[in-house]
């Protein structure tokens, strides 16, 4: 019961769906949208936001994103972002991938569609593993970390080495904005948030290409609680992949926080 | 109007500008190159999307977002590109949007080489990627077809928000031709209620072709075929010459047919009431016409330029009624008028 002396502090933003998600309990995917559906919000850019969903855990993210949105093949949604971007210049286009979708499949595309600086947003979920198709190894494994095609841990003389996406990106030219962020504790979380917030606006402000790898939990893949995968994500992963901002363009320093 | 001497490939380009194509998103590949060449010079003045993509497969994805945001919009290329891009098909088909595509065929299997070809056809007409849909496909015999079937193509393909895809071999791409080409057309825009523009003074609309529940997809599928029917019912297109009074018909697509109606006329000449038919639209195959034809004739040949595959669907329209020859080039050999009276004395002969 709210009176006059109460007020509303936290709540459903108004770009997110409130319908029940599907993912796992303790998984982050859920967080993140959320930062994203509050950066709509604050952007105002709601009615001109079109998302391109991943295959992955986040196939479903339009159910929970009061945006247009189109669902890409596993691996494409930067080439589908394309589209639409060259398409619909005046509209707010954004991918949000998994690791396997983002730097496995879809190597090729994410490459080239920085390369080509293309004015769109990139949200990036890496956690470390294949968690729609049930924890197989992916292209960011940590070395030695289990997963059921890497049953005795990741084995890089044998598998390779994970991907550093924010890295590799940052060297592009097209590439405006590359930064690394987690959400395993609330310090994080809004230091994602505004990185989002940043990447957004660079894309408002058609300064070219901007991505935020997000290091993101999944707690049944890695078969431990919550609890233990955020310890994970702050204890084993980010070591691995460092945070921190990779490219921030001299020219979008004046608008990125 | 006068008429124009255009390269196949140029003309293709200049048909989809002046139908209005918006966005175009290509790789390069011979025997079709120089249509994305030439798009590459003339749509970025006209404030059009070009972009050269870095294969195939992103070109058809680009194509597949462009075609969510509503607008025309179309990619070309080539047999192995072709290849590469039937996922993006098999999504584009699951979504139900509108896309046009250029196939200038080539030899394959494999890289095979970049000589005229007829060796898509059932890449083409059968679906291709995975699941039930099969895009229109249509095969220009000339230069000047080429055109109208493309002028036409992103009309159609909006009609029933499907794949429209014109399947031309290399010999069409690459030779020149007096055309007239069409008027340019400005393509009114206007919310169709399925676009992705943003949801502004709307409900959010989602392109997607995922359905978890076997019930609902079923019954998707069950929508989606029923377009594939209505389309089978509207769409059928074909040519014939010297059909009236048949008695050896000669069933060829493509630059094959061109060969075949010389030949025809060619058997004429030596006293065989010989005639040419030609299926345009490639699917929806002219089953019924061929089964008409099997009724009053004593013979088929068929002709393509690939191993016998349009035979298939002859074979299955004519049920056994009179026998169905096959007379075929491969590896980019196009098949002379001499190469194919021959083989329509073979087939009056009966061996
Ligand atoms: C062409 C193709 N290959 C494989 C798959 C199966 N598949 C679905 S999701 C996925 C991996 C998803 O992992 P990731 O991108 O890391 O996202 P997460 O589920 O972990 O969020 C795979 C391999 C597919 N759908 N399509
Ligand atoms: S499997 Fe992993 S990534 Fe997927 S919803 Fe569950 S916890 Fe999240």
């Amino acid at each position: 019961m709210i009176n006059e002396h109460m007020q509303v502090v936290f709540d459903y933003p108004d770009s997110f769906t409130e319908v029940v998600s599907h993912y796992c309990p303790g998984c982050t995917h859920g967080v993140i949208h959320r930062l994203i559906a509050e950066t709509i919000d604050e952007l105002g850019i709601r009615e001109k936001t079109i998302g391109v969903a991943p295959v992955g855990c986040s196939v479903f993210i339009y159910n929970y994103l009061d945006t247009d949105f189109a669902e890409a093949a596993h691996g494409r949604a930067p080439a589908m972002a394309t589209g639409i971007k060259r398409s619909l210049p005046d509209r707010v286009v954004f991918t949000y991938q998994g690791d396997g979708d983002l730097a496995a499949i879809g190597t090729a595309e994410i490459v080239h569609a920085a390369a080509r600086g293309e004015n769109i947003t990139v949200i990036f979920v890496n956690n470390a593993i294949y968690g729609m198709t049930s924890g197989q190894m992916a292209p960011t494994t940590l070395p030695g970390m289990v997963t059921t095609t890497s049953p005795n841990g990741r084995d890089v003389e044998l598998q390779g080495f994970p991907l550093k996406m924010a890295e590799l990106l940052s060297q592009m030219p097209g590439v405006s904005y590359s930064v690394r962020r987690s959400v395993h504790d609330p310090g994080n979380i809004n230091r994602t948030k505004k990185a989002i917030k940043n990447a957004f606006q660079v894309q408002l402000n058609q300064a070219g290409f901007s991505i935020v790898e997000v290091l993101s939990s999944c707690p049944t893949n890695w078969n431990v609680t919550p609890a233990a995968a955020l310890k994970f994500v702050k204890e084993q992963m980010i070591p691995y992949f460092p945070l921190g901002d990779y490219k921030v363009a001299d020219s979008i320093k004046s608008f990125v926080g | 109007m006068t008429k124009e001497l255009w390269e196949g490939n140029r003309a293709i380009a200049e048909a989809a500008l002046r139908a209005g194509v918006e966005a175009y998103f290509g790789y390069p590949i011979t025997p079709q190159t120089e249509l994305l060449e030439y798009l590459s010079g003339k749509m970025p003045g006209m404030g059009r999307a070009f972009v050269q993509a870095e294969s195939e497969l992103a070109a058809i994805n680009m194509v597949y977002g462009a075609a969510c945001a509503g607008v025309r919009t179309m990619s070309s290329s080539s047999s192995p590109g072709i290849s590469l891009m039937q996922e993006g098909l098999s999504y584009i088909a699951g979504s139900e949007v509108p896309v046009v595509l250029v196939d200038i065929m080539r030899g394959g299997p494999g890289l095979g080489n970049i000589a005229p070809s007829q060796s898509d056809y059932f890449q083409l007409t059968k679906g291709g990627g995975h699941g039930d849909y099969k895009p229109i496909v249509l095969a220009p015999a000339s230069v000047q077809e080429a055109v109208d079937l493309t002028y036409g193509a992103f009309d159609l393909a909006e009609k029933y928000r499907h794949i429209v895809i014109v399947a031309a071999d290399g010999n069409i791409g690459q030779m020149m031709e007096p055309i007239e080409l069409p008027p340019p057309r400005q393509v009114a825009k206007r919310d169709r209620g399925w676009e992705l523009t943003g949801a502004q003074g709307r409900p959010r609309r989602v392109i997607t072709s995922i359905y978890l529940v076997p019930e609902v997809l079923h019954k998707y599928n069950v929508h989606l075929q029923d377009i594939q029917r209505e389309i089978e019912k509207n769409e059928v297109r074909y040519a014939e010459y010297l059909m009236d009074d048949v008695e050896y018909a000669v069933i060829a697509f493509g630059s094959a047919a061109r060969a075949a109606q010389s030949a025809a006329k060619l058997a004429r000449a030596r006293g065989i009431r010989a005639g040419m038919f030609r299926p345009i639209s490639l699917y929806p195959f002219p089953y019924d016409r061929v089964a008409e034809i099997a009724k009053r004739v004593r013979g088929i040949l068929v002709v393509e330029m690939n191993a016998g595959q349009m035979i298939e669907d002859v074979r299955l329209a004519v049920q056994g009624r009179v026998p169905v020859e096959f007379f075929g080039m491969m590896g980019g050999m196009v098949p002379l008028p001499e190469d194919v009276l021959p083989e329509i004395e073979k087939l009056v002969r009966g061996k």
